[in-house]
């Protein structure tokens, strides 16, 4: 009979069962021993006043007057109002562009697509905004939507490709609009770089810093990794160089230092570019050191055997060696993407107004004199959402991709 | 036919993978020498024709003519831009060692705690790591300066602790040891005390590997130092006094006063330091496989000696070059005391003396020559003592 627990074999076959109620729940992990026990009350203890601080100070000192006052110049900067049209046109086309690529690359209504889809109606609930806004949320969110069943209505074969190409477009697409074309008097007149700010700079430097720097740090390694010893010499010593000083001495050097290596009469580079400039080489070195550890991680067979088939080394590399390593290293990447995308900040004391940049001229108008606290949580919490929504993403993506389980 | 094997026919040169190789290493260094002639001629041309001026430099001789705010060595603005300079570095100096210090206890303590088995405590410290781990430095630095310690009381209603300290927006006054003339003495006793120490240590070890039994060396080495220490200083005519800060009229007297700029960077440093090395930590316990610790248990040590002899010393090796790069980051990381102002290497070198100066090229060279050599110093330091404690392979 099997029912009969107690013979060896039985005990030995069975697991163990534990069965969890909330209360022996709470026993095993909180009130295990005596030392736990002491543990817990002065962890709770330490909850509870840190709780009633956050939340006496949220709640009845805090002036959060100054946020919804200057709302539009956190979120954009100097960029003109009269323009700010071409802004919502970006997210609607956004809204678009990410219901189609979702449905091209996953396919599917998942999990991680209904949060996407909920974030334009969470944002509606915020009070302070008007009605105008609300709407322009909308439109994002139904362009996603539209974006998703569109896609799956079309007979395309290559997705990934299609894919890329319509990011590759949507870049351009944005670019124009941002930066504007034709004459002053258009329908589209030009802003310069220096007038855009706010969230909307900090995004785009982050966005266009990661883009650049990435292949140029997988160049780096690459060369790093190099059988030549003039491109491995020269790669190292830039890695090594580029990592051994601050950012921000790279970002004065750029807007100090550059014009002087530039030849006579060349013409003044935007502030808002030399910064990115400054921001791409930084990341790209410390990009080049992770996708190394991912070369390093790849065994001499892979590239024996890629040897063996044929194959050149620009294909090896690029169908063999350069997938596995680089997705070897996903979270590391995302890591470095992450500290360039929280590195952006540092503009902000070379005269330029990211996030941190605008906080600062709003905390310098007399109105709004002594909301250092409010304005820079506000400015902390919405970095904090950026950079923890890639970390979170990128352990999504480790989880479905395997890597990392042994 | 059959001798022209095919690895004996030459490819044409155009295929030829070591003509490709030699060529495109000549058109790389050819690319990068003239980019760099290209910028080099350019800098001198434009700093002739502009500015009438040749690199050089001495005017690192000149009087600085500008104050500092805090100094570790007497400076005065009749000091050579030179001695500016030596300031600068050591306030950089200053605030990454004690930033390293702390940020490395408080690292462990939060690593550990992450791993620990009551969930309100492992809950607490995740959530640490999330939010500091995610919201950029200098952020949270200007945060710490301008929403806290600026919005501290006047020193006339300064918080006062036991101690006394007093928190105030001003800084942080605390009490501060004066050496006396028998200092000088009792650091010669504690020397003595170091010695022996390490005589009992080297004793304790002989000892140790005769039996089989190690003790704690390292506990006996420290009452050893601390005892002589002990006895150092009541034999001796009080080495040095304790000056407690007070308050009068507007300001404290006494003591030692840590600036409001001072507190907020290392602060700032620390916390944000912290959450990576808690990670740091906690991936490298997690490392040790749990067999280890199961062997250990089997063989009858207690949970203190595992951790001690079995744990700890696996975990390191994990650690340590993690480590090693937050602390360069660190060190790097504290050039955003110009936002702050803390007159820390970059903010007197790259922009008081760079504007008074106007000296681009020679201030830069400087300073990236300087963070260059710390960064290179500390990765040579830590990797002899990563080589010491590595594993030895068959």
């Amino acid at each position: 009979m099997t029912t009969v627990a107690g013979t060896p074999s039985d005990r030995s076959v069975l697991p163990i069962t534990e069965r969890y109620t909330v209360l022996g729940w709470v026993r095993r992990n909180l009130f295990s021993d005596l030392f736990n026990s002491l543990l817990t009350l002065v962890a709770l203890a330490f909850i509870v006043f840190i709780a009633r601080l956050l939340l006496r100070w949220a709640f009845f000192t805090a002036e959060w007057g100054v946020i919804p006052a200057n709302f539009n110049l956190i979120m954009r900067g100097q960029y003109p109002a009269t323009e700010a049209w071409r802004l919502w046109l970006v997210i609607h086309l956004l809204g678009g562009v990410v219901g189609i690529t979702w449905r091209l690359i996953s396919g599917q209504f998942s999990g991680a697509a209904r949060i996407l889809i909920a974030i334009p109606f969470v944002l509606m609930l915020i009070p302070f905004f008007s009605m105008g806004t609300r709407l322009n949320l909308l439109i994002a969110a139904a362009a996603a939507g539209a974006g998703f069943y569109i896609a799956g209505h079309m007979p395309i074969q290559r997705r990934g490709r299609a894919a890329a190409y319509l990011l590759l477009a949507y870049l351009v697409v944005m670019l124009i609009l941002l930066r504007g074309i034709g004459a002053e008097e258009g329908p589209m007149p030009p802003v310069q770089p220096i007038l855009w700010g706010g969230l909307l700079l900090s995004l785009l430097l982050a966005f266009f810093g990661i883009t650049l720097s990435f292949p140029l740090g997988v160049l780096l390694a690459l060369g790093r990794q190099s059988k030549l010893p003039a491109i491995r010499v020269i790669s190292v010593i830039y890695i090594e160089f580029i990592r051994g000083v601050p950012l921000i001495s790279l970002l004065f050097m750029g807007q100090v230092m550059l014009q002087l290596f530039l030849p006579d009469g060349f013409p003044l580079v935007d502030r808002v570019l030399r910064a990115l400039v400054a921001i791409t080489l930084f990341s790209a070195a410390y990009t080049a050191e992770n996708v190394r550890g991912g070369l390093q991680s790849i065994s001499r067979g892979q590239y024996e055997a890629a040897q063996a088939l044929g194959l050149s080394t620009y294909q090896s590399t690029m169908h063999i060696i350069l997938p596995q390593a680089l997705r070897a290293v996903i979270p590391v990447l995302v890591g470095q993407f992450i500290s360039l995308f929280k590195d952006t900040t540092l503009v902000a004391l070379v005269g330029i107004f990211d996030l941190l940049g605008i906080a600062r001229t709003i905390l310098a108008n007399p109105d709004w004199l002594g909301t250092q606290q409010e304005v820079y949580a506000i400015i902390a919490v919405l970095f904090w959402i950026f950079s923890y929504s890639m970390s979170y993403a990128s352990r999504r993506i480790e989880q479905r991709l395997g890597v990392g389980e042994r | 036919m059959q001798e022209t094997h095919a690895s004996q026919v030459r490819p044409p040169f155009y295929r030829d993978e070591r003509v490709l190789g030699i060529f495109s290493q000549f058109l790389v260094v050819f690319v990068v020498v003239g980019l760099g002639l290209f910028f080099y001629s350019n800098m001198i041309t434009g700093l002739r024709e502009k500015h009438s001026v040749a690199i050089s430099f001495s005017f690192l001789g000149q009087a600085a003519g500008f104050d500092i705010g805090e100094s570790l060595i007497e400076y005065s603005r009749e000091r050579t831009y030179l001695r500016a300079f030596v300031v600068g570095l050591l306030n950089t100096f200053q605030v990454a060692f004690l930033g390293i210090i702390f940020a490395t206890a408080l690292g462990i303590v939060i690593g550990v705690m992450r791993l620990s088995t009551n969930f309100l405590v492992s809950r607490i410290a995740a959530i640490y790591i999330d939010i500091f781990r995610n919201i950029p430095l200098l952020v949270l630095l200007i945060f710490w300066a301008q929403a806290v310690f600026l919005k501290m009381p006047r020193v006339a209603e300064a918080i006062v602790l036991p101690g006394p300290i007093f928190l105030s927006n001003r800084g942080i006054a605390i009490p501060w040891g004066i050496p006396t003339e028998s200092w000088g003495t009792f650091l010669i006793v504690l020397g003595a005390g170091v010695v022996l120490g390490a005589a009992v240590a080297w004793f304790l070890r002989e000892q140790g590997k005769r039996t089989g039994r190690m003790p704690l060396i390292t506990l006996w080495f420290l009452v050893t130092v601390a005892a002589v220490g002990l006895v150092g200083w009541i034999v001796l005519p009080q080495p040095m006094t304790l000056d407690q800060p007070f308050l009068e009229g507007f300001n404290t007297q006494g003591g030692k006063v840590l600036s409001q700029q001072f507190m907020a960077l290392l602060s700032g440093l620390i916390i944000y330091t912290a959450a990576f090395i808690a990670e740091v930590v906690r991936a490298g316990i997690q490392s040790v496989s749990k067999g280890q610790r199961e062997a250990a248990t089997s063989l009858g040590l207690n949970p203190a000696q595992t951790l001690r002899l079995i744990i700890f010393p696996q975990a390191l090796r994990v650690i340590i070059p993690p480590l090693t790069s937050q602390y360069l980051n660190l060190t790097k990381n504290s050039s955003l005391a110009i936002a702050i102002g803390y007159p820390d290497l970059f903010a007197v070198a790259g922009n008081t003396i760079l504007n008074q100066t106007g000296r681009e090229i020679e201030m830069f060279t400087m300073i990236m020559g300087t963070y260059l050599s710390l960064s290179l110093l500390t990765s040579l330091l830590m990797n002899i003592y990563n080589r010491r404690i590595r594993l030895v392979e068959r």
